[in-house]
């Protein structure tokens, strides 16, 4: 980390290409920071004239962009620390450009109540990396039976509710969640899947899983929660995070919701836009995420959703889980996937295939999610928290799993070839990686 | 030891080097690899008939069977083959041991590795086991059954007994009936017998066939009757009872009356026919008993004895890869 100074001397990043989707301006600049925050923005080529005391911080071309938000990232902090602390996370969110993660209630104990919120807070003020919202849950024990404090978590500081993997079955229970979160204007995050159809199932229903021998789950599975949500979200007016969307049947009953008018907003995961159900091969268990990767053409209508923006915020969906969780046959393997450190690299994926203009790849993780939350980062604005990100858009990187700092290395983008390289990040004016 | 039948010696004299370290799936194996197996497991049936069954081909090698799910009949017809060959045969299992103490696949593997045995066949309830466990081990690994996956070796017994009924297999029409869904027999019999030109019918309630198995250039029929109309071979996979009880089908009386095997629906089949059934049979809930036990159009016993052949066979090729690697 920099010295204190830092935080009170003015710092010049100069000679890059701004990328700041709040205002859509992709081109030459710079920025300017003081006291931890944006001081200016500049735009095109001349800087002008700096003060001496300014530090500059040539760029050399390198894109500069906003922090990235992550919305969905857990660790083992409280209660399993072997599979990642929040200092592990915070670290390899750094080392990811990931100047703001949103972590999930589903530790041990669950975060059902406000003391748990502070205490993430907390923790994470002393480690003062990154900055790391909690996630309330939505029901105590996130059993999905009796609401959770939403109200006093809310005040204590978590961003929204959910029950994280667990979907609340039952649906009186979770229209009360609604109405009653509406009543504090809290976000309720539901993941969207039909127990039943989804009980004991380790893949997407489908030619590949029937031939693997691995049980399956329909795709329809998604569609059918999701249904009932949309439902419920038009009974009680609450706003809903539809949380990881990942076929083309529920994007048809979303975008449907979308065109009525419906509060509600989706997200899907950088794995789901990466993988299909092909990439599990020969039983990688490193491939063994919820929901299950799906079929190509899914993975397709989840690409073009958020080319469309229909989804708006993409997640990493970090789920650490340790060696001896995931070396198991592939039933009995624990799901989930590390991501925090390649989430900026793999999302660049669609801008050098051509897919997705970059201005719109970077809004899914910095102005969408920071508006959908209310923050103040995510932008590249006067008066923004400065948390940035310098980024060799086209540097090649090779993804090698043993090395990722978080303590679980289980990513499924192990050994591949990605293009874009973090070179620094910024969080409130303090460089917390590279440099 | 000289009781090697002739054709046996013959079989083994020629020249086929078995290129794959492990046995864990069909679609490991091409058609001459396949059909030097049926050769060498047809020399076994021979040597098997004999007073004097045992050979040296496996002396001071170690075979070690790790059966994480009970298996009477696969174990000892592992067992017969290694000790038929003159292996040490070691059996192991592990979920009366410190599996269930919270040690893992992988652990167990390790720990079985170090002790140097030179074949390790497993069954294990999860599919991907086999394959899982032959990364982590030095030896070669035989799948016996990897949850609903693959049974490599009953796709090749039931092929040898179909040979040696019916003389070939191109050309067969084969219809596999009853839970298709969950079985790993079928899966690994579906890809042996389209790679031998057979053409493979699944015969089964919609709740037992996999789901896109329509995919797998098969034909479907959810009636029984259509579906065996014709075939030259008839083979009944085992339902688990619990499976039975309004799970997958609503009760066995009915599951009896639309897919069991009986007489009056045999009849449709073409002349000739014969059942086949990987065992242990649920008389009169899948297959009658008047159609099993009858030894003319049976060949349920002929698979068992088929079983060691076929075991042997694919033992002695794994063994003689060791050796080469040496």
């Amino acid at each position: 980390m920099s010295p204190p100074s830092h935080a009170n001397r003015p710092t010049a990043y100069a000679h890059v290409r701004l990328v700041d989707p709040a205002s859509g301006y992709d081109g030459p600049g710079g920025v300017i920071v003081t006291g931890g925050v944006i001081a200016d923005v500049i735009r095109g080529d001349d800087l002008g004239a700096l003060s001496k005391d300014v530090e500059m911080i040539d760029g050399r071309g390198a894109m500069l962009l906003p922090g990235l938000i992550d919305i969905r990232v857990k660790t083992g902090e409280p209660g399993a620390e072997p599979k990642e602390t929040l200092k592990s996370a915070a670290l390899a969110a750094a080392a990811g450009g990931v100047t703001t993660i949103v972590v999930q209630p589903d530790t041990h104990p669950v975060m059902d109540e406000p003391s748990v919120v502070d205490f993430i807070l907390r923790r994470a003020r002393d480690i003062g990396l990154i900055n790391v919202y909690p996630a309330g849950a939505a029901t105590k024990g996130g059993e999905g039976q009796r609401m959770a404090e939403i109200g006093l978590m809310h005040e204590a500081g978590c961003l929204y509710v959910t029950d994280a993997d667990r979907p609340i079955t039952d649906s009186k229970v979770m229209r009360r969640v609604l109405a009653y979160a509406k009543a504090f204007n809290v976000l309720v995050a539901h993941r969207p899947a039909d127990p039943w159809l989804s009980a004991g199932a380790a893949a997407s229903e489908g030619e590949f899983a029937s031939r693997m021998g691995l049980p399956g789950v329909p795709a329809i599975a998604e569609k059918i929660m999701l249904e009932r949500d949309l439902a419920l979200v038009e009974l009680t007016g609450a706003r809903l995070l539809v949380d990881q969307l990942t076929t083309a049947a529920a994007l048809e009953s979303f975008a449907r919701a979308r065109s009525r008018g419906l509060p509600v907003t989706a997200t899907t995961s950088i794995n789901h836009l990466s993988f299909n159900e092909i990439d599990i091969g020969d039983y990688r268990t490193f491939c063994k995420v919820e929901p299950p990767l799906r079929s190509e053409d899914d993975r397709q209508a989840v690409i073009d959703a958020v080319a469309s923006g229909l989804i708006s915020v993409v997640v990493s969906a970090h789920a650490p889980a340790p060696a001896e969780d995931k070396r198991l046959p592939y039933d009995e393997a624990a799901p989930g996937a590390v991501g925090l450190q390649t989430l900026l690299p793999a999302l660049l994926t669609f801008h050098h295939e051509g897919r997705i203009p970059l201005i719109d790849l970077i809004r899914t993780v910095t102005s969408a999610p920071a508006d959908l939350l209310g923050l103040p980062a995510g932008r590249l604005a006067k008066g923004a928290p400065a948390d940035l990100v310098l980024c060799d858009l086209n540097a090649p990187i090779l993804i090698n799993a043993d090395k990722l700092i978080s303590k679980s290395k289980n990513s499924p983008f192990d050994g591949r070839r990605l293009q874009g390289k973090v070179l620094r990040t910024v969080v409130d004016g303090r460089t917390v990686f590279g440099g | 030891m000289n009781t090697t039948p002739p054709g046996l010696t013959e079989v083994l004299q020629r020249t086929f080097s078995f290129p794959k370290r492990h046995f864990l799936s069909v679609l490991d194996l091409n058609e001459v690899e396949v059909a030097s197996l049926l050769d060498l497991a047809d020399g076994f049936v021979s040597l098997n008939r004999q007073t004097s069954k045992k050979l040296d081909l496996l002396k001071g090698r170690t075979l070690m069977n790790l059966f994480f799910e009970n298996s009477t009949r696969t174990q000892s017809s592992f067992e017969l083959a290694g000790k038929r060959l003159g292996a040490d045969v070691v059996n192991m299992s592990p979920r009366a041991s410190a599996m269930s103490k919270g040690e893992t696949l992988i652990d167990t593997a390790v720990t079985l590795n170090a002790m140097q045995p030179d074949l390790l066949v497993i069954r294990h309830s999860s599919s991907g086991a086999a394959s899982l466990l032959s990364q982590k081990v030095g030896c070669s690994v035989v799948n016996a059954g990897d949850g609903q996956h693959e049974h490599p070796t009953q796709a090749l017994l039931d092929a040898l007994s179909m040979r040696r009924a019916f003389g070939r297999i191109a050309g067969l029409k084969v219809a596999i009936c009853g839970d298709v869904a969950h079985s790993r027999v079928a899966r690994s019999n579906i890809a042996l017998l389209q790679m031998l030109g057979a053409e493979v019918r699944l015969v089964g309630p919609p709740t037992l066939i996999p789901p896109a198995a329509d995919r797998w250039n098969v034909q479907i029929f959810h009636d029984m009757r259509e579906g065996i109309a014709g075939c030259d071979v008839v083979m009944m996979l085992r339902l688990q009872l619990e499976r039975m009880d309004g799970v997958m089908a609503p009760s066995q009386r009915e599951y009896f009356r639309f897919y069991g095997l009986d007489r009056e629906k045999l009849a449709l089949a073409a002349p000739g026919v014969r059942v086949m059934h990987p065992g242990p049979m649920n008389r009169g809930v899948e297959i009658d008993s008047e159609v099993a036990d009858d030894l003319s159009v049976s060949l349920i016993q002929d698979q068992v004895e088929m079983g060691v052949a076929a075991r042997m066979a694919v033992l002695t090729s794994l063994a003689a890869r060791l050796e080469n690697d040496r």
